[in-house]
């Protein structure tokens, strides 16, 4: 089971109280951009296993958008953090180092 | 147009090991804005007479209540009759500033839960540890497939409200959740 804290409200529950937005920290190429970056930012998702980055939405709770650091093999949640974020802050950077001493950081 | 007001379930009830209630007609008025203003502080503590509540809290003042929704958002609960009466005033107090306010109780549907094993009726209906929750706290949460808010009012007492539409349907999974025998016994 999938177990989120919003940051939002305070509230920690399971997944199904929340929705899954898809990978956070995207990079958007709009118009004008060349048609390499537009695919691969309409299309190319990493889709890691292990630590990943994601958007969820506390869609029966709060309603707000927030982001979430977790794993997808073990369903660890590492944290969860404000949407207003462009790339994941460096506590979070350092929580996820300390329990995956492997891990290659954020690409 | 009629302005015969009528509650969803008028005079619903079920006896189960938790008394499920229809609750009748409620004020509701929903405040959107930013709750760090001094301005709706203001106006909400004029209006209503309570303070803005903290985190997930609810204050009670008379037959008033504000309650915590969202960080943006109020529920101030009222007598359904005085609730236009307080919008207009909440909206006369509020104009020029980054907020909103919108008079919804017909679109809502109040249950009052009574009965000291409420957590448990609950609990089969939520993905909420009830342990945590005690009086004057507010939980946003689902209630099987629907969006629901669960206000504990008291140590026996709890209100629920959802939306209109899906009054049928929470009665029915409230009554069930709650029919007697069916105590799963979690929180003894």
């Amino acid at each position: 089971m999938l177990i989120l804290t919003c940051p939002c409200c305070g509230v920690t529950a399971e997944e199904t109280e929340f929705h899954g937005g898809g990978e956070a920290h995207l990079k958007r190429f709009g118009p004008g951009s060349d048609d390499a970056d537009y695919e691969s930012y309409m299309f190319s998702r990493k889709n890691p296993r292990g630590v990943h980055f994601e958007r969820w939405r506390h869609v029966y709770g709060c309603g707000k958008w927030f982001l979430a650091a977790r794993c997808t093999m073990t369903l660890e949640v590492f944290a969860t953090y404000p949407a207003q974020t462009l790339e994941p802050p460096a506590d979070v950077i350092t929580a996820i180092k300390s329990k995956r001493p492997e891990w290659e950081g954020f690409v | 147009m009629s302005e015969i007001s009528v509650s969803a379930l008028p005079a619903a009830q079920s006896e189960g090991f938790v008394r499920v209630t229809e609750a009748g007609l409620r004020g509701m008025i929903t405040l959107r804005g930013d709750l760090a203003s001094a301005a709706i502080a203001k106006a909400v503590q004029e209006i209503t007479g309570a303070a803005l509540p903290p985190m997930r809290r609810i204050v009670q003042a008379g037959e008033n209540a504000v309650v915590w929704m969202s960080p943006d958002e109020l529920l101030i609960l009222c007598p359904h009759d005085q609730a236009p009466g307080m919008e207009a005033a909440l909206r006369a107090a509020l104009a020029g500033e980054f907020a909103t306010v919108a008079n919804v109780s017909d679109a809502r549907a109040v249950f009052s839960l009574s009965g000291t094993a409420w957590r448990d009726a609950l609990a089969k209906l939520c993905p909420v540890d009830f342990s945590t929750l005690g009086t004057g706290d507010i939980r946003r949460t689902r209630a099987a497939q629907v969006a629901a808010a669960i206000l504990v009012t008291g140590p026996e007492e709890v209100d629920l409200i959802c939306f209109r539409s899906v009054a049928q349907y929470m009665f029915d999974i409230l009554s069930a959740a709650a029919s007697a025998g069916s105590e799963p016994a979690l929180y003894v």
